[in-house]
């Protein structure tokens, strides 16, 4: 009772403090003006609204391939038969490459560059290439992430399933990756968040979402007041799914250790 | 029944096996006794091809393990093991555990998988499980879920590696008793145990391994009483030292 009261006490003070100080400073109407224009935001809202609308579309559309194709990748990569060297090769190099480069750099190279080449038959949208070049980029960290989820279910299950006659892939299917899919789920909650954020990116090749057009109304206006807004857009997704992140690690957590006791 | 004809195994440079003779007639229950690293387990699991041996031959039947009439899982469907840890599906319930295999590897039904399944959990006192997760189960339910799990298939040939190694001492009992009924049905079984009571009053044969071959086998009474060779004689004592005999 008396440390919560403490603790509430001295957060506020502290707080009161630092926006104290920040008001008072001589610069603070200027701040204010620039980015915290009440009619500024009400005025770049609807537009921004709707471009964080395309965040949320694109961000979903990549997350589920991401998942999808970055499962292809780990199971390729944990199939040990001798003949499936070379697509574990290939594993192996496509995901040293798509880490290694800057998804900003992937996005503008596919986003711009795809589209300039109009190869029949393909779309030609800067959007549409600009989530391909996501999808691969996330697909490789989130491939690695599902083998190490992989790799830490223990050597006995596969024995298990190899002796009663199981495939390898019936084996992988069946034992395996339930299992590690189960290990991997508070690893993957960061990444959604993530991705989340990163979905931005595809503004630099013109996609019209939540940080284009707050830099549309920046740029007519000159007043920042739109990017805040899109900020805290942002916010409003992304922390209610780092808490739930917390949650689930924190939960996989006690699992664990109810296991392990 | 099983014909272990001069099997030499290495895991890299190391040599694990070396020239290990053995044969099992049909219902007949070896012992396979040795120190920790002397090539137990390894001697079993290249039986059901676990692990693959480099030289000499291991037939069933007169079958080769590694022949292709065996097919993917001939192999796997006549002779079966279980294993020190249990090894239990972790996100599978007891009845799925045991019905997997016939299910998904022997093609039966649900229905016919699931009947067989409880007939064998209800003969080794499991049949209030079948909905349980091993996570909820005591080591010597989990292990009597596994032999159950390794039965589903009906296999000619059981091997048993230290299957009580991982269990509280009181939970040895229930688990050897089951392996005595299946001694008495007929099994044929070869079994790596640290148990030399066990081993003594249950086996047919007893077989020492030191350093990946098989120094002596003979009859429990004979090799736990008249050992031979100075190095059984010498692993003997150590363990009546320790107690365990
Ligand atoms: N998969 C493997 N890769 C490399 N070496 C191995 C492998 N499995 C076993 N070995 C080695 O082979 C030797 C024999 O191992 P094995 O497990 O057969 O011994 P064991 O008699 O069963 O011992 P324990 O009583 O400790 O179970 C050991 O030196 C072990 O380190
Ligand atoms: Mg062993």
């Amino acid at each position: 009772m008396i440390p919560t009261a403490i603790g509430g006490i001295s957060v506020t003070v502290v707080f009161g403090l630092m926006a104290w100080v920040v008001t008072s400073a001589e610069q603070w109407p200027r701040i204010k003006l620039q980015f915290f224009n009440i009619d500024a935001m009400i005025a770049a809202f609807p537009r921004v609204l709707q471009g964080f609308w395309v965040n949320m579309q694109v961000w979903l559309t990549v997350l589920a391939c991401v998942l999808v194709w970055a499962l292809v990748l780990a199971v390729v990569r944990s199939l040990r038969a001798p003949w499936f060297a070379p697509f574990r090769l290939m594993v192996v190099i496509y995901i040293d490459i798509f880490r290694g480069v800057p998804a900003l750099l992937l996005v503008l190279l596919f986003g711009f560059g795809i589209p300039a080449l109009n190869l029949p038959g393909l779309p030609n949208s800067g959007l549409f290439w600009g989530a391909v070049a996501m999808v691969l980029s996330y697909a490789a960290y989130v491939a690695e992430i599902y083998r190490s989820g992989i790799d830490a279910v223990h050597e006995g299950q596969r024995a298990a399933a190899k002796s009663l006659g199981l495939s390898e892939w019936q084996t992988l299917r069946y034992a395996i990756l339930p299992q590690a899919l189960r290990n991997v789920v508070p690893a993957l909650m960061n990444i959604v968040v993530a991705l989340q954020k990163d979905v931005a990116l595809l503004s630099v090749i013109g996609v019209r979402d939540a940080v284009r057009e707050a830099q549309i109304y920046t740029a007519t206006t000159f007043n920042y007041s739109s990017l805040i807004v899109a900020a805290g857009l942002f916010l409003l997704a992304t922390i209610p799914m780092a808490r739930l992140a917390d949650y689930l690690t924190r939960r996989d957590r006690e699992r664990r250790l109810q296991i392990a006791g | 029944m099983i014909d272990i004809d001069t099997v030499t195994k290495y895991f890299g440079e190391k040599l694990v096996l070396d020239r290990v003779s053995l044969r099992i007639a049909p219902h007949e229950v070896v012992c396979l006794i040795g120190a920790s690293g002397s090539g137990k387990s390894t001697l079993l699991r290249c039986v059901n091809r676990l692990v693959a041996h480099d030289y000499g031959t291991i037939r069933l039947d007169g079958v080769a393990v590694d022949d292709p009439r065996f097919g993917k899982t001939g192999l796997q469907k006549r002779v079966a093991i279980v294993f020190q840890s249990y090894n239990l599906f972790a996100h599978m319930n007891v009845l799925d555990n045991i019905t997997l295999a016939p299910r998904r590897v022997h093609g039966q039904s649900r229905a016919e998988a699931e009947d067989r399944g409880r007939d064998v959990l209800a003969r080794f006192g499991m049949a209030g499980f079948a909905a349980s997760y091993p996570e909820q189960l005591s080591g010597g339910q989990q292990q009597r879920v596994a032999i159950a799990r390794a039965l589903m298939t009906r296999p000619d040939v059981l091997l048993l590696d230290e299957i009580t190694a991982a269990l509280d001492p009181e939970l040895v009992g229930e688990v050897l008793a089951i392996i005595r009924g299946l001694k008495d049905d007929g099994m044929t079984m070869m079994i790596v145990t640290h148990e030399m009571g066990f081993a003594r009053d249950c086996a047919d044969r007893v077989a020492f391994l030191d350093g990946g071959v098989i120094l002596e086998q003979d009859t429990p009474d004979r090799l736990f009483g008249t050992p031979q060779e100075p190095r059984t004689k010498a692993f003997l004592q150590r363990i009546i030292a320790s107690g365990r005999l």
